[in-house]
């Protein structure tokens, strides 16, 4: 049986790890992950787990370390958030080009400036080019079972990349939920050993990692890294297929909520989603619109093609960002949807908007004025903003606030 | 109880509101119910005006946003009423529960924007009487039980005897103090 | 997969995940002494055996056996001089070309 308990986001991915017993983790704390490496190091200090647990002395050096145990052979963890993340920037392309399956937990916070210690996806979509397969939760139910499918994944032979396990700071971090948990001696079996073909460690076969390569090797060197993201795709559903038979709970590259006869969609990432079914509900229940939700799980690799076809018959939709790109047009999550739908030779329309920068709350109500808008916007074939802000406080000038 | 109860707690950092909550969240999903406890958080400051969060339903819960109209509201620091527009979005119906020393009255009369129940809990009296010191959690959490309906005052009682054991393990001599405390509140409320 | 299996002309497929080799000292199938545009000559009776040349050279190219340094490997020497620059004897002298 199942065992049903209460947890905050940041003790459940405490609780996978400590069910996984890592061989090594290397942490450096920062706000809101760093409970992740406290909780695992009081499991070691009691003696629960036998990770070895290294104190380094920033992110960047975390992220090389767990570069180092992996190659060595180790099955490697490490947590950190925001300004973390972008310490560890270079070792982040690193472990993916080297093809460490190393697990990263992250607490998704906003980036500097202006300092800002709340949720937004900033950090992780800013690494979204480094080469880690993403995967993304609503709740702390969906962070557990996200991490538990982490190394399975990640150390698949046809794979072998660093998976980033994403969960929105605060918000599903912080906030205790009920949860279901898996037992101990079926996550282990679900989880598995881990060993390695290759690791430095072993005395047997000699070996170099990440070596220079010149002109003549680092573009094939590169497409064989496409080609582990694009046999990720099937590995990421097959894991999930055996996950759904050991507990039930049903994922995929994304989740359809009230989609079946949908005429308008929202498309977002992470804990709003839950809000968003809320207001799925609602709208139904009370006016009998066709609205629903699509909530994207796994952003690396980018299912285009599935993600494509359920999107293309729709009225209109729109795709809801958590960070901004500067790129004077869409966010991340927008761009990629766009070009999904022009690939599928798709005509609906479609705006995106900004929503939940630095932690600034999003409602229900704001779903609700979210799906008039588009019920608007298929009416009058008119888009007057195309990019506007959610809950954005604005002058009296037109701007871009809904 | 209705379907899903929704409480707003205010307190001033390291008063223990958020522990409250998540305390309040603990209990009520010992009863079988769906839980959320969360803080509103921003840098942490001793002393500093602070939000956190219950909602308690029979069905699973899905929205993550922040409660802007909950049913009851808990205050814990009656100071916060001359900064804090406590009653913000409070449902018509529900109730605000004040940690004071103060007249219902004296309280009623700094919360002009509100014409539903007040109900006013000694805390530090119930605290001190019970425990020997000022802690006001475990009267504000057995207020909040109360007022609101989460769950019976006996199944309460049963639940808190057991965790209390469960988290003084160490030092038992407080598990008695503490239950005296919650039913001294319960006593005094109804 | 051998690195000596992987060229310049290897497909992508062929290329080992990262880059990865699965064996030691690969280094000495990659003939440096083909980039030599001046060259070390050892004069043997000038020697006293110090040693001070075999530490410097950046190719490990003077090998040492029983305490006494040989021949160049020429098949790794770069020719980059710094050998003859400490010797203190005049054991070593650069010509131009290979």
């Amino acid at each position: 049986m199942a065992i049903r308990e209460r947890l905050s986001g940041n003790e459940a991915v405490a609780y996978a790890i400590k069910q996984i017993n890592p061989d090594v983790m290397p942490a450096f704390p920062i706000t809101p992950s760093t409970e992740i490496p406290q909780y695992v190091a009081n499991y070691i200090a009691n003696g629960e787990i036998d990770t070895e647990f290294i104190h380094v002395e920033s992110e960047h050096s975390a992220m090389s370390a767990a570069i180092g145990a992996c190659a060595a052979g180790a099955r490697t963890v490490t947590a950190t958030s925001s300004c973390g993340m972008a310490l560890m920037w270079e070792e982040l392309y690193v472990a993916a080009s080297d093809r460490l399956p190393v697990v990263l937990a992250l607490v998704n916070r906003a980036l500097t400036g202006p300092i800002n210690i709340n949720a937004d996806h900033s950090d992780s979509m800013g690494a979204r080019d480094a080469g880690w397969i993403q995967i993304y939760a609503e709740s702390n139910q969906e962070v557990y079972d996200n991490f538990l499918q982490a190394y399975p994944i990640a150390e698949h032979k046809d794979v072998h990349l660093p998976v980033m396990i994403c969960q929105d700071g605060f918000i599903t971090s912080h906030g205790v939920e009920n949860i279901m948990l898996v037992e101990d001696d079926k996550a282990k079996a679900f989880v598995g050993e881990y060993c390695p073909e290759h690791y430095l460690l072993n005395a047997k076969e000699p070996m170099a990692v990440g070596p220079y390569a010149v002109s003549n090797y680092y573009m094939e060197t590169k497409r064989a890294q496409r080609q582990a993201m694009l046999n990720a795709k099937r590995v990421i559903l097959d894991v999930a297929k055996k996950y759904e038979e050991m507990t039930g709970r049903k994922y995929g590259f994304f989740e359809e909520y009230r989609m079946e006869d949908a005429e308008y969609a929202v498309v977002i990432i992470g804990s709003a989603a839950g809000t968003c079914k809320a207001a799925v509900d609602h709208i139904r229940e009370t006016t009998g619109k066709k609205v629903g939700l699509v909530k994207i799980r796994v952003f690396r690799p980018f299912p285009e093609e599935e993600l494509a076809k359920v999107l293309k018959n729709l009225k209109a939709a729109a795709v809801l960002d958590r960070s901004e790109m500067f790129s004077a047009t869409s966010g991340p999550l927008g761009a990629e949807v766009r070009a999904a739908l022009y690939s599928a030779k798709a005509e609906i329309e479609l705006v995106n908007y900004f929503y939940g920068l630095g932690g600034r709350d999003i409602t229900v109500g704001d779903f609700e004025k979210i799906f008039d808008n588009l019920e608007e916007i298929a009416q009058t074939h008119e888009i007057r903003d195309m990019y506007a802000y959610i809950g954005l406080r604005e002058g009296d000038c037109h701007g871009n606030s809904l | 109880m209705k379907d899903t109860v929704e409480i707003r707690w205010h307190g001033r950092g390291g008063q223990g509101a958020k522990t409250a909550a998540l305390l309040l969240a603990d209990v009520a999903f010992k009863t079988g119910k769906y839980v959320q406890g969360f803080p509103e958080y921003g840098p942490e400051r001793m002393g500093a005006p602070i939000t956190a969060y219950n909602r308690i339903s029979k069905n699973p819960i899905t929205v993550h946003s922040n409660i802007y109209e909950p049913d009851y509201v808990v205050v814990v620091d009656d100071g916060l009423l001359d900064c804090t527009d406590v009653t913000a979005g409070l449902k018509k119906g529900g109730a605000v529960i004040v940690n004071t020393q103060r007249s219902k009255s004296e309280i009623e009369a700094k919360l002009p924007n509100w014409n539903g129940k007040v109900i006013t809990v000694n805390a530090r009296e119930i605290s001190e009487d019970a425990l020997g010191k000022y802690f006001p959690n475990s009267p504000m959490l057995a207020a909040a039980v109360a007022i609101s309906g989460v769950m019976a005052p006996e199944v309460f009682l049963k639940e808190m005897q057991a965790s209390f054991e469960h988290k003084f393990a160490k030092k038992p001599e407080v598990v008695a103090g503490n239950m005296k405390a919650l039913k001294m509140t319960l006593k005094a409320i109804a | 997969m051998k690195s000596t299996d992987i060229n310049e002309r290897s497909p992508w497929q062929d290329i080992t995940e990262g880059n990865q080799i699965y064996e030691p000292a690969t280094s000495r199938n990659f003939c440096t002494g083909e980039w030599r545009t001046s060259t070390p000559v050892f004069i043997e009776e000038k020697c006293k055996q110090c040693l001070l040349c075999a530490p410097v050279c950046p190719d490990s190219s003077i090998p040492v056996c029983e305490g006494k340094r040989g021949e160049f490997d020429y098949d790794h020497c770069k020719g980059c001089g710094i050998c003859a620059k400490v010797c203190p004897f005049g054991a070593i002298e650069m010509k131009e070309g290979k």
